[in-house]
Protein backbone atom coordinates (compact mmCIF):
# COMPACT_ATOMS: atom_id res chain seq x y z
CA UNK A 1 0.00 0.00 0.00
CA UNK A 2 1.05 3.20 -0.91
CA UNK A 3 1.26 5.91 1.19
CA UNK A 4 -0.88 8.87 1.23
CA UNK A 5 1.89 11.72 1.79
CA UNK A 6 5.04 10.44 0.69
CA UNK A 7 8.32 13.13 1.66
CA UNK A 8 11.42 11.97 0.27
CA UNK A 9 14.75 14.31 0.92
CA UNK A 10 12.89 17.51 1.27
CA UNK A 11 14.96 20.37 1.69
CA UNK A 12 14.02 24.27 1.93
CA UNK A 13 15.75 27.31 2.67
CA UNK A 14 15.34 30.67 3.17
CA UNK A 15 18.10 32.65 0.98
CA UNK A 16 20.76 30.86 1.70
CA UNK A 17 19.90 29.36 4.74
CA UNK A 18 18.95 25.83 5.10
CA UNK A 19 15.92 25.43 7.17
CA UNK A 20 14.75 21.53 6.46
CA UNK A 21 17.93 19.57 5.19
CA UNK A 22 16.43 16.79 3.23
CA UNK A 23 14.01 14.97 5.11
CA UNK A 24 12.40 11.87 4.62
CA UNK A 25 9.13 10.53 5.94
CA UNK A 26 5.38 9.29 4.91
CA UNK A 27 1.79 9.21 6.32
CA UNK A 28 -0.52 6.74 6.06
CA UNK A 29 -4.34 7.17 5.48
CA UNK A 30 -5.88 6.91 9.03
CA UNK A 31 -2.55 7.29 10.49
CA UNK A 32 -1.58 10.74 12.59
CA UNK A 33 2.19 11.33 12.28
CA UNK A 34 3.87 14.03 14.61
CA UNK A 35 6.85 15.84 14.22
CA UNK A 36 7.89 17.00 17.65
CA UNK A 37 11.04 19.59 18.31
CA UNK A 38 12.27 22.05 19.97
CA UNK A 39 11.57 25.98 17.79
CA UNK A 40 13.69 26.49 15.31
CA UNK A 41 13.91 22.28 13.88
CA UNK A 42 12.19 23.06 10.49
CA UNK A 43 8.84 21.56 11.47
CA UNK A 44 6.78 24.77 10.38
CA UNK A 45 8.89 25.36 7.72
CA UNK A 46 8.25 21.49 6.43
CA UNK A 47 4.19 22.23 6.89
CA UNK A 48 4.22 25.39 5.00
CA UNK A 49 6.55 23.48 2.01
CA UNK A 50 3.99 20.77 2.04
CA UNK A 51 1.18 23.05 1.41
CA UNK A 52 2.75 24.77 -1.21
CA UNK A 53 3.18 28.33 0.56
CA UNK A 54 7.40 27.47 0.25
CA UNK A 55 9.03 26.40 -2.55
CA UNK A 56 11.66 23.50 -1.77
CA UNK A 57 15.12 23.69 -3.30
CA UNK A 58 14.80 19.78 -3.65
CA UNK A 59 13.34 16.61 -2.84
CA UNK A 60 10.03 15.03 -3.79
CA UNK A 61 6.76 15.47 -2.35
CA UNK A 62 3.59 13.29 -3.51
CA UNK A 63 0.31 13.21 -2.30
CA UNK A 64 -2.07 10.85 -2.40
CA UNK A 65 -0.43 9.46 -6.05
CA UNK A 66 0.39 12.98 -7.53
CA UNK A 67 3.37 14.62 -7.23
CA UNK A 68 3.77 18.30 -5.77
CA UNK A 69 5.94 19.82 -8.20
CA UNK A 70 5.33 23.52 -8.10
CA UNK A 71 1.73 23.10 -7.74
CA UNK A 72 0.14 26.51 -6.09
CA UNK A 73 -1.17 26.36 -2.65
CA UNK A 74 -4.78 26.94 -3.48
CA UNK A 75 -4.13 23.90 -5.94
CA UNK A 76 -2.81 21.67 -2.97
CA UNK A 77 -5.80 22.60 -1.26
CA UNK A 78 -8.19 21.13 -3.99
CA UNK A 79 -6.25 17.97 -3.60
CA UNK A 80 -7.13 17.31 -0.28
CA UNK A 81 -4.38 18.74 1.81
CA UNK A 82 -5.59 21.30 4.93
CA UNK A 83 -3.03 23.33 6.51
CA UNK A 84 -4.35 24.48 9.89
CA UNK A 85 -0.99 27.07 10.61
CA UNK A 86 0.93 27.90 13.35
CA UNK A 87 -0.66 30.91 15.04
CA UNK A 88 -4.08 30.12 13.60
CA UNK A 89 -3.99 33.14 11.19
CA UNK A 90 -7.84 33.48 11.44
CA UNK A 91 -9.05 36.07 9.30
CA UNK A 92 -9.67 38.59 12.50
CA UNK A 93 -12.47 41.19 11.04
CA UNK A 94 -14.59 37.95 9.22
CA UNK A 95 -17.37 36.02 11.55
CA UNK A 96 -16.63 33.01 12.90
CA UNK A 97 -19.18 31.69 10.18
CA UNK A 98 -17.65 33.59 7.50
CA UNK A 99 -14.40 31.65 8.41
CA UNK A 100 -15.87 28.41 8.67
CA UNK A 101 -16.97 29.48 4.73
CA UNK A 102 -14.03 30.18 3.41
CA UNK A 103 -12.68 27.13 4.49
CA UNK A 104 -14.95 25.20 1.91
CA UNK A 105 -13.97 27.98 -0.29
CA UNK A 106 -13.65 25.33 -3.32
CA UNK A 107 -16.84 23.86 -2.34
CA UNK A 108 -19.70 24.01 -4.43
CA UNK A 109 -22.39 21.65 -2.32
CA UNK A 110 -24.16 24.65 -0.83
CA UNK A 111 -26.28 22.39 1.48
CA UNK A 112 -23.44 20.06 2.74
CA UNK A 113 -21.34 23.59 3.58
CA UNK A 114 -24.28 24.42 5.61
CA UNK A 115 -24.49 20.92 7.61
CA UNK A 116 -20.58 20.51 8.02
CA UNK A 117 -21.07 24.23 10.03
CA UNK A 118 -23.56 22.87 11.70
CA UNK A 119 -21.21 19.87 13.03
CA UNK A 120 -18.81 22.38 13.65
CA UNK A 121 -20.86 23.93 15.86
CA UNK A 122 -21.97 20.79 17.54
CA UNK A 123 -18.14 19.59 17.81
CA UNK A 124 -17.65 23.46 19.01
CA UNK A 125 -20.46 24.94 21.10
CA UNK A 126 -19.05 27.75 21.96
CA UNK A 127 -18.42 28.75 18.27
CA UNK A 128 -22.39 28.88 17.60
CA UNK A 129 -22.62 30.98 20.39
CA UNK A 130 -20.18 33.37 19.13
CA UNK A 131 -21.18 32.59 15.48
CA UNK A 132 -21.73 36.21 14.35
CA UNK A 133 -18.91 38.00 16.36
CA UNK A 134 -15.53 38.58 14.36
CA UNK A 135 -12.84 35.85 14.58
CA UNK A 136 -10.63 38.76 16.03
CA UNK A 137 -12.51 38.80 19.20
CA UNK A 138 -12.34 35.32 20.39
CA UNK A 139 -10.23 33.77 22.92
CA UNK A 140 -6.80 31.87 21.92
CA UNK A 141 -8.47 28.48 23.02
CA UNK A 142 -11.82 29.28 20.78
CA UNK A 143 -9.41 30.60 17.97
CA UNK A 144 -7.91 27.45 17.48
CA UNK A 145 -11.21 25.71 17.65
CA UNK A 146 -11.98 27.90 14.54
CA UNK A 147 -8.75 27.27 12.88
CA UNK A 148 -9.44 23.47 13.44
CA UNK A 149 -13.03 23.76 12.58
CA UNK A 150 -11.92 25.76 9.38
CA UNK A 151 -9.25 23.12 8.39
CA UNK A 152 -11.69 20.37 8.28
CA UNK A 153 -14.56 22.48 6.33
CA UNK A 154 -12.63 21.32 2.99
CA UNK A 155 -13.03 17.57 3.54
CA UNK A 156 -9.17 16.94 3.68
CA UNK A 157 -7.65 13.80 2.57
CA UNK A 158 -4.72 14.76 5.14
CA UNK A 159 -5.18 17.45 7.85
CA UNK A 160 -1.75 19.35 8.78
CA UNK A 161 -2.26 20.76 12.51
CA UNK A 162 0.60 23.31 13.25
CA UNK A 163 1.23 23.69 17.00
CA UNK A 164 -2.54 23.88 17.94
CA UNK A 165 -1.91 23.32 21.76
CA UNK A 166 0.17 27.30 21.56
CA UNK A 167 -0.38 29.73 23.89
CA UNK A 168 -3.21 28.05 25.34
CA UNK A 169 -4.26 27.01 29.37
CA UNK A 170 -3.77 23.80 30.22
CA UNK A 171 -7.29 22.93 30.39
CA UNK A 172 -7.84 24.60 26.91
CA UNK A 173 -4.94 22.37 25.62
CA UNK A 174 -6.66 19.46 26.76
CA UNK A 175 -9.89 19.98 24.99
CA UNK A 176 -7.87 20.93 21.92
CA UNK A 177 -6.06 17.39 22.31
CA UNK A 178 -9.04 15.63 22.85
CA UNK A 179 -10.68 16.94 20.15
CA UNK A 180 -7.52 15.84 18.06
CA UNK A 181 -8.37 12.37 19.44
CA UNK A 182 -12.01 12.46 18.55
CA UNK A 183 -10.86 13.01 14.61
CA UNK A 184 -8.10 10.66 14.72
CA UNK A 185 -10.92 7.76 15.94
CA UNK A 186 -13.13 8.94 13.28
CA UNK A 187 -10.48 8.20 11.20
CA UNK A 188 -9.13 11.39 9.76
CA UNK A 189 -5.28 11.62 8.96
CA UNK A 190 -3.80 13.95 10.42
CA UNK A 191 0.38 15.26 10.56
CA UNK A 192 0.53 17.50 13.86
CA UNK A 193 3.60 19.72 14.77
CA UNK A 194 3.02 19.94 18.36
CA UNK A 195 6.26 21.49 20.98
CA UNK A 196 4.09 19.90 24.08
CA UNK A 197 5.77 16.23 22.56
CA UNK A 198 4.19 14.09 25.83
CA UNK A 199 0.72 15.25 24.36
CA UNK A 200 1.78 14.47 20.56
CA UNK A 201 3.44 11.18 20.97
CA UNK A 202 0.32 9.98 23.18
CA UNK A 203 -1.80 9.96 20.43
CA UNK A 204 0.92 9.89 17.42
CA UNK A 205 1.09 6.29 15.51
CA UNK A 206 4.12 7.83 13.97
CA UNK A 207 6.93 10.21 15.50
CA UNK A 208 9.87 11.42 14.38
CA UNK A 209 12.01 14.20 16.11
CA UNK A 210 13.42 16.97 14.39
CA UNK A 211 16.55 18.94 14.96
CA UNK A 212 17.87 22.13 13.17
CA UNK A 213 16.48 21.03 9.59
CA UNK A 214 16.58 16.89 9.95
CA UNK A 215 14.92 13.91 11.69
CA UNK A 216 16.91 12.41 14.14
CA UNK A 217 14.93 9.86 15.56
CA UNK A 218 11.54 8.08 14.60
CA UNK A 219 9.45 5.63 15.55
CA UNK A 220 5.80 4.75 16.91
CA UNK A 221 4.70 7.26 19.16
CA UNK A 222 4.88 4.75 22.24
CA UNK A 223 8.52 4.16 21.37
CA UNK A 224 9.63 7.35 21.71
CA UNK A 225 8.14 8.31 24.75
CA UNK A 226 9.55 5.44 26.31
CA UNK A 227 13.18 6.33 24.71
CA UNK A 228 16.01 7.58 26.71
CA UNK A 229 16.80 10.87 25.14
CA UNK A 230 13.45 11.77 24.15
CA UNK A 231 11.88 11.90 27.82
CA UNK A 232 15.42 13.38 28.40
CA UNK A 233 15.15 16.45 25.75
CA UNK A 234 11.59 16.90 25.29
CA UNK A 235 9.69 15.46 28.21
CA UNK A 236 11.39 17.30 30.94
CA UNK A 237 13.08 14.31 32.84
CA UNK A 238 16.20 13.84 34.27
CA UNK B 1 -25.65 80.94 4.77
CA UNK B 2 -28.55 80.83 2.12
CA UNK B 3 -26.81 78.69 -0.29
CA UNK B 4 -25.89 76.22 2.00
CA UNK B 5 -28.02 73.38 0.75
CA UNK B 6 -26.83 74.44 -2.94
CA UNK B 7 -22.89 73.92 -1.51
CA UNK B 8 -23.61 70.69 0.13
CA UNK B 9 -25.02 69.24 -2.87
CA UNK B 10 -21.93 70.97 -4.42
CA UNK B 11 -19.58 69.00 -1.67
CA UNK B 12 -21.28 65.73 -2.60
CA UNK B 13 -21.12 65.63 -5.86
CA UNK B 14 -17.22 66.37 -6.13
CA UNK B 15 -17.12 63.91 -3.07
CA UNK B 16 -18.62 61.38 -5.29
CA UNK B 17 -16.61 61.84 -7.74
CA UNK B 18 -13.12 61.62 -5.32
CA UNK B 19 -14.34 58.78 -3.98
CA UNK B 20 -15.04 56.95 -7.02
CA UNK B 21 -11.47 57.36 -7.82
CA UNK B 22 -10.55 56.76 -4.42
CA UNK B 23 -11.68 53.10 -4.35
CA UNK B 24 -8.86 52.30 -6.66
CA UNK B 25 -6.35 53.25 -4.77
CA UNK B 26 -7.56 51.90 -1.51
CA UNK B 27 -8.72 48.41 -2.95
CA UNK B 28 -5.14 47.86 -4.76
CA UNK B 29 -3.20 49.04 -1.05
CA UNK B 30 -5.66 46.50 0.87
CA UNK B 31 -4.43 43.49 -1.20
CA UNK B 32 -1.47 44.11 -2.18
CA UNK B 33 0.00 47.35 0.04
CA UNK B 34 0.94 49.19 -3.28
CA UNK B 35 -0.28 52.47 -3.60
CA UNK B 36 -0.74 52.94 -7.39
CA UNK B 37 0.12 55.99 -8.14
CA UNK B 38 -0.33 55.32 -12.12
CA UNK B 39 -4.24 55.04 -11.01
CA UNK B 40 -4.69 58.93 -11.76
CA UNK B 41 -3.45 58.21 -15.34
CA UNK B 42 -6.09 55.07 -14.96
CA UNK B 43 -8.52 57.53 -14.71
CA UNK B 44 -7.37 59.84 -17.63
CA UNK B 45 -7.46 57.13 -20.23
CA UNK B 46 -10.90 56.66 -19.18
CA UNK B 47 -11.65 59.99 -19.67
CA UNK B 48 -10.47 59.75 -23.29
CA UNK B 49 -11.78 56.10 -23.62
CA UNK B 50 -14.96 57.44 -23.30
CA UNK B 51 -13.96 60.59 -25.60
CA UNK B 52 -12.97 58.42 -28.86
CA UNK B 53 -16.25 56.33 -28.08
CA UNK B 54 -17.95 59.59 -28.37
CA UNK B 55 -15.99 60.80 -31.76
CA UNK B 56 -16.52 56.81 -33.09
CA UNK B 57 -20.33 57.58 -33.50
CA UNK B 58 -21.64 59.28 -36.00
CA UNK B 59 -21.97 63.28 -35.56
CA UNK B 60 -24.79 65.04 -33.70
CA UNK B 61 -25.57 61.75 -31.75
CA UNK B 62 -27.13 62.29 -28.94
CA UNK B 63 -25.12 62.15 -25.50
CA UNK B 64 -28.14 59.99 -23.99
CA UNK B 65 -27.88 57.54 -26.31
CA UNK B 66 -23.84 58.04 -26.70
CA UNK B 67 -23.54 57.88 -22.84
CA UNK B 68 -23.40 53.77 -22.76
CA UNK B 69 -21.06 53.22 -25.59
CA UNK B 70 -18.72 56.01 -23.82
CA UNK B 71 -19.36 54.42 -20.49
CA UNK B 72 -18.24 50.36 -22.21
CA UNK B 73 -15.71 51.39 -23.90
CA UNK B 74 -14.02 53.97 -21.68
CA UNK B 75 -14.12 51.07 -18.89
CA UNK B 76 -12.71 48.56 -21.33
CA UNK B 77 -9.69 50.74 -21.69
CA UNK B 78 -9.48 51.73 -18.52
CA UNK B 79 -9.20 48.36 -16.91
CA UNK B 80 -7.28 47.37 -20.15
CA UNK B 81 -4.40 49.39 -18.35
CA UNK B 82 -5.01 48.95 -15.04
CA UNK B 83 -4.49 44.55 -15.19
CA UNK B 84 -1.76 45.64 -17.68
CA UNK B 85 -0.25 47.46 -15.40
CA UNK B 86 -1.20 45.05 -12.88
CA UNK B 87 0.58 41.47 -15.27
CA UNK B 88 3.81 43.37 -16.48
CA UNK B 89 4.81 46.20 -14.32
CA UNK B 90 3.89 45.41 -10.92
CA UNK B 91 3.41 41.64 -10.76
CA UNK B 92 7.10 41.04 -11.65
CA UNK B 93 8.30 42.97 -8.56
CA UNK B 94 6.40 41.71 -6.00
CA UNK B 95 7.80 39.99 -2.99
CA UNK B 96 10.97 42.55 -3.63
CA UNK B 97 11.38 45.78 -1.74
CA UNK B 98 8.46 47.52 -1.23
CA UNK B 99 11.02 50.81 -3.06
CA UNK B 100 10.38 49.22 -6.41
CA UNK B 101 6.80 48.79 -7.60
CA UNK B 102 6.51 52.57 -6.11
CA UNK B 103 8.71 53.27 -8.37
CA UNK B 104 7.75 51.63 -10.83
CA UNK B 105 3.99 53.41 -10.79
CA UNK B 106 5.38 57.02 -10.72
CA UNK B 107 6.96 55.87 -14.14
CA UNK B 108 4.32 54.24 -15.16
CA UNK B 109 2.27 57.51 -14.53
CA UNK B 110 4.77 59.15 -16.45
CA UNK B 111 4.63 57.24 -19.38
CA UNK B 112 1.06 57.22 -19.92
CA UNK B 113 0.60 61.05 -19.57
CA UNK B 114 3.57 61.43 -22.70
CA UNK B 115 1.72 58.22 -24.48
CA UNK B 116 -1.79 60.51 -24.79
CA UNK B 117 0.74 63.70 -25.13
CA UNK B 118 2.42 61.77 -28.02
CA UNK B 119 0.12 59.67 -29.72
CA UNK B 120 -3.65 60.56 -29.00
CA UNK B 121 -4.52 63.64 -31.54
CA UNK B 122 -4.32 66.85 -30.58
CA UNK B 123 -3.17 65.35 -27.09
CA UNK B 124 -1.07 68.00 -26.19
CA UNK B 125 -3.91 70.45 -25.70
CA UNK B 126 -6.98 69.96 -23.89
CA UNK B 127 -9.64 67.96 -25.95
CA UNK B 128 -13.47 69.10 -25.09
CA UNK B 129 -15.75 66.57 -23.75
CA UNK B 130 -19.54 66.30 -25.18
CA UNK B 131 -21.55 68.09 -22.84
CA UNK B 132 -25.28 68.17 -21.94
CA UNK B 133 -27.07 71.69 -22.56
CA UNK B 134 -30.04 72.87 -21.77
CA UNK B 135 -30.85 74.44 -17.97
CA UNK B 136 -29.61 72.57 -14.40
CA UNK B 137 -32.62 70.75 -12.89
CA UNK B 138 -34.01 72.57 -10.19
CA UNK B 139 -34.47 70.74 -6.86
CA UNK B 140 -35.91 73.61 -4.88
CA UNK B 141 -32.93 74.21 -2.76
CA UNK B 142 -30.15 73.20 -4.87
CA UNK B 143 -29.64 72.51 -8.64
CA UNK B 144 -27.58 70.38 -10.10
CA UNK B 145 -26.28 70.40 -13.82
CA UNK B 146 -27.50 68.03 -16.42
CA UNK B 147 -23.90 66.75 -16.89
CA UNK B 148 -23.64 66.42 -12.99
CA UNK B 149 -26.59 63.97 -13.18
CA UNK B 150 -24.33 60.84 -14.56
CA UNK B 151 -22.31 61.37 -11.36
CA UNK B 152 -25.39 61.66 -9.01
CA UNK B 153 -26.52 58.13 -10.23
CA UNK B 154 -23.75 56.34 -10.73
CA UNK B 155 -21.56 57.19 -8.15
CA UNK B 156 -23.94 56.10 -5.13
CA UNK B 157 -25.07 52.96 -7.76
CA UNK B 158 -21.49 51.49 -8.71
CA UNK B 159 -21.01 52.47 -4.46
CA UNK B 160 -23.69 50.28 -3.42
CA UNK B 161 -22.84 47.37 -6.46
CA UNK B 162 -19.36 47.52 -4.74
CA UNK B 163 -20.38 46.84 -1.25
CA UNK B 164 -22.86 44.25 -1.88
CA UNK B 165 -19.95 42.27 -4.16
CA UNK B 166 -17.33 42.90 -1.15
CA UNK B 167 -19.74 41.51 1.34
CA UNK B 168 -22.27 39.12 -0.35
CA UNK B 169 -20.26 37.18 -2.65
CA UNK B 170 -17.69 34.90 -3.02
CA UNK B 171 -15.22 36.24 -4.56
CA UNK B 172 -15.95 39.57 -2.70
CA UNK B 173 -15.26 37.40 0.04
CA UNK B 174 -12.06 35.87 -1.09
CA UNK B 175 -10.84 39.52 -1.59
CA UNK B 176 -11.52 40.56 2.21
CA UNK B 177 -9.36 37.42 2.98
CA UNK B 178 -7.13 37.97 0.80
CA UNK B 179 -6.78 41.31 2.24
CA UNK B 180 -6.98 40.29 5.62
CA UNK B 181 -4.36 37.25 5.32
CA UNK B 182 -2.97 36.68 1.72
CA UNK B 183 -0.70 32.81 2.42
CA UNK B 184 -3.78 32.18 4.71
CA UNK B 185 -6.38 32.93 2.12
CA UNK B 186 -3.63 30.66 0.07
CA UNK B 187 -4.40 27.82 2.19
CA UNK B 188 -8.34 28.42 1.62
CA UNK B 189 -7.76 27.89 -2.16
CA UNK B 190 -8.11 30.97 -3.21
CA UNK B 191 -6.25 32.01 -6.03
CA UNK B 192 -4.72 35.42 -4.89
CA UNK B 193 -3.24 36.09 -7.97
CA UNK B 194 -6.91 36.31 -9.73
CA UNK B 195 -7.97 38.15 -6.64
CA UNK B 196 -5.39 41.24 -6.89
CA UNK B 197 -6.23 41.17 -10.85
CA UNK B 198 -10.16 41.44 -10.02
CA UNK B 199 -8.92 44.50 -7.23
CA UNK B 200 -7.24 46.40 -10.29
CA UNK B 201 -9.92 45.44 -12.50
CA UNK B 202 -12.21 47.60 -10.42
CA UNK B 203 -10.29 50.04 -9.12
CA UNK B 204 -9.90 50.80 -12.97
CA UNK B 205 -13.27 50.17 -13.75
CA UNK B 206 -14.50 53.08 -11.23
CA UNK B 207 -12.04 55.43 -12.58
CA UNK B 208 -13.24 55.32 -15.87
CA UNK B 209 -17.11 55.85 -14.62
CA UNK B 210 -15.60 58.72 -12.42
CA UNK B 211 -13.56 59.59 -15.63
CA UNK B 212 -16.58 60.59 -17.79
CA UNK B 213 -18.15 62.05 -14.82
CA UNK B 214 -15.26 64.23 -14.69
CA UNK B 215 -15.57 65.12 -18.34
CA UNK B 216 -19.25 65.66 -17.96
CA UNK B 217 -18.87 68.27 -15.36
CA UNK B 218 -15.56 70.11 -16.71
CA UNK B 219 -16.55 69.78 -20.19
CA UNK B 220 -12.58 68.58 -21.53
CA UNK B 221 -10.54 65.90 -21.03
CA UNK B 222 -6.04 66.48 -21.37
CA UNK B 223 -3.19 64.38 -20.73
CA UNK B 224 -2.53 65.52 -17.40
CA UNK B 225 -6.09 65.56 -15.44
CA UNK B 226 -5.18 62.42 -13.62
CA UNK B 227 -2.26 63.92 -11.59
CA UNK B 228 -4.56 66.45 -9.28
CA UNK B 229 -8.02 63.81 -9.35
CA UNK B 230 -5.66 61.06 -8.15
CA UNK B 231 -3.80 63.31 -5.76
CA UNK B 232 -7.21 64.32 -4.57
CA UNK B 233 -8.41 60.92 -4.74
CA UNK B 234 -5.40 59.61 -2.79
CA UNK B 235 -6.29 61.94 -0.32
CA UNK B 236 -9.29 61.06 -0.14
CA UNK B 237 -8.26 56.88 0.49
CA UNK B 238 -6.05 58.07 3.39
CA UNK B 239 -8.69 60.56 5.30
CA UNK B 240 -11.16 57.66 5.10
CA UNK B 241 -8.61 54.81 6.11
CA UNK B 242 -6.54 53.39 3.27
CA UNK B 243 -7.50 49.51 2.49
CA UNK B 244 -10.95 50.30 3.68
CA UNK B 245 -13.54 50.71 0.86
CA UNK B 246 -16.46 52.40 2.76
CA UNK B 247 -13.30 54.91 4.38
CA UNK B 248 -12.29 55.38 0.66
CA UNK B 249 -16.17 56.24 0.06
CA UNK B 250 -16.38 57.99 3.01
CA UNK B 251 -13.20 59.68 2.70
CA UNK B 252 -14.39 61.18 -0.74
CA UNK B 253 -17.25 62.71 0.64
CA UNK B 254 -15.73 64.40 3.51
CA UNK B 255 -13.20 65.94 1.63
CA UNK B 256 -15.47 67.18 -0.92
CA UNK B 257 -17.88 68.65 1.14
CA UNK B 258 -14.49 70.33 3.00
CA UNK B 259 -13.48 71.66 -0.12
CA UNK B 260 -17.11 72.92 -1.27
CA UNK B 261 -17.61 74.52 2.31
CA UNK B 262 -14.03 76.48 2.57
CA UNK B 263 -14.08 77.39 -0.65
CA UNK B 264 -17.49 79.16 0.25
CA UNK B 265 -17.89 80.07 3.31
CA UNK B 266 -13.77 80.64 4.77
CA UNK B 267 -13.86 84.18 3.36
CA UNK B 268 -16.73 85.18 5.84
CA UNK B 269 -14.30 84.09 8.73
CA UNK B 270 -12.76 87.39 10.44
CA UNK B 271 -8.99 87.64 8.94
CA UNK B 272 -9.28 84.90 6.38
CA UNK B 273 -10.92 87.19 4.06
CA UNK B 274 -7.83 86.46 1.67
CA UNK B 275 -8.30 82.37 1.75
CA UNK B 276 -11.01 81.76 0.60
CA UNK B 277 -12.37 80.74 -3.08
CA UNK B 278 -11.99 78.16 -5.62
CA UNK B 279 -8.16 79.06 -5.70
CA UNK B 280 -7.20 77.93 -1.71
CA UNK B 281 -9.61 74.97 -2.55
CA UNK B 282 -6.88 72.42 -2.66
CA UNK B 283 -4.60 74.08 -0.21
CA UNK B 284 -7.54 72.97 2.85
CA UNK B 285 -7.94 69.65 1.04
CA UNK B 286 -4.29 69.27 2.02
CA UNK B 287 -5.24 71.13 5.48
CA UNK B 288 -7.42 68.68 6.04
CA UNK B 289 -5.13 65.35 4.95
CA UNK B 290 -2.36 66.75 7.72
CA UNK B 291 -4.74 67.10 10.39
CA UNK B 292 -6.13 63.53 10.15
CA UNK B 293 -3.06 62.55 9.53
CA UNK B 294 -1.48 64.20 13.31
CA UNK B 295 -4.33 63.09 14.83
CA UNK B 296 -5.83 60.16 13.62
CA UNK B 297 -3.19 58.17 11.52
CA UNK B 298 -5.03 55.22 10.36
CA UNK B 299 -7.94 57.69 8.72
CA UNK B 300 -11.64 57.92 9.58
CA UNK B 301 -12.60 54.04 9.45
CA UNK B 302 -8.96 52.96 9.33
CA UNK B 303 -7.98 49.32 10.47
CA UNK B 304 -5.11 49.69 12.94
CA UNK B 305 -1.81 49.37 11.44
CA UNK B 306 -0.66 46.69 14.19
CA UNK B 307 -3.45 44.35 12.61
CA UNK B 308 -0.34 43.43 10.41
CA UNK B 309 2.71 41.73 11.95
Amino acid sequence: MTALLEVEDLRVAYGKIEAVKGISFSVEAGQVVTLIGTNGAGKTTTLRTLSGLLTPLSGKITFDGEVLDGVGAHKIVAMGLAHSPEGRRLFPRLTVTENLQLGAFLRRDTEAIEKDIQSAYERFPILGERRKQAAGTLSGGEQQMLAMGRALMSRPKLLMLDEPSMGLSPIMMQKIMETITELKNQGTTILLVEQNAQAALSLADQAHVMEVGEIVLSGTGQDLMHDESVRKAYLGED
Amino acid sequence: MNDLPQQLANGLLLGGLYGLIAVGYTMVYGIVQLINFAHGEIFMIGGFGALTAYLWLPENTSLVIALPFMLVFAVACSVLVGIGAERFAYRPLRGGPRLAPLITAIGLSIALQQAIWAFYPDGTKSRSFPQFHGESLDFGAFTIGRGDLFLFVAAPLSMIGLGFFVSKTRTGRAMQATSQDPDTAKLMGINTDRIIVTAFAIGSAFAAVAAIAHGLKYGEVNFKMGFIAGLKAFTAAVLGGIGNIYGAMLGGVVLGLAEAMATAYIQDIPGMSQLGGGSWKDVWAFVLLILVLLLRPQGLLGERVADRA
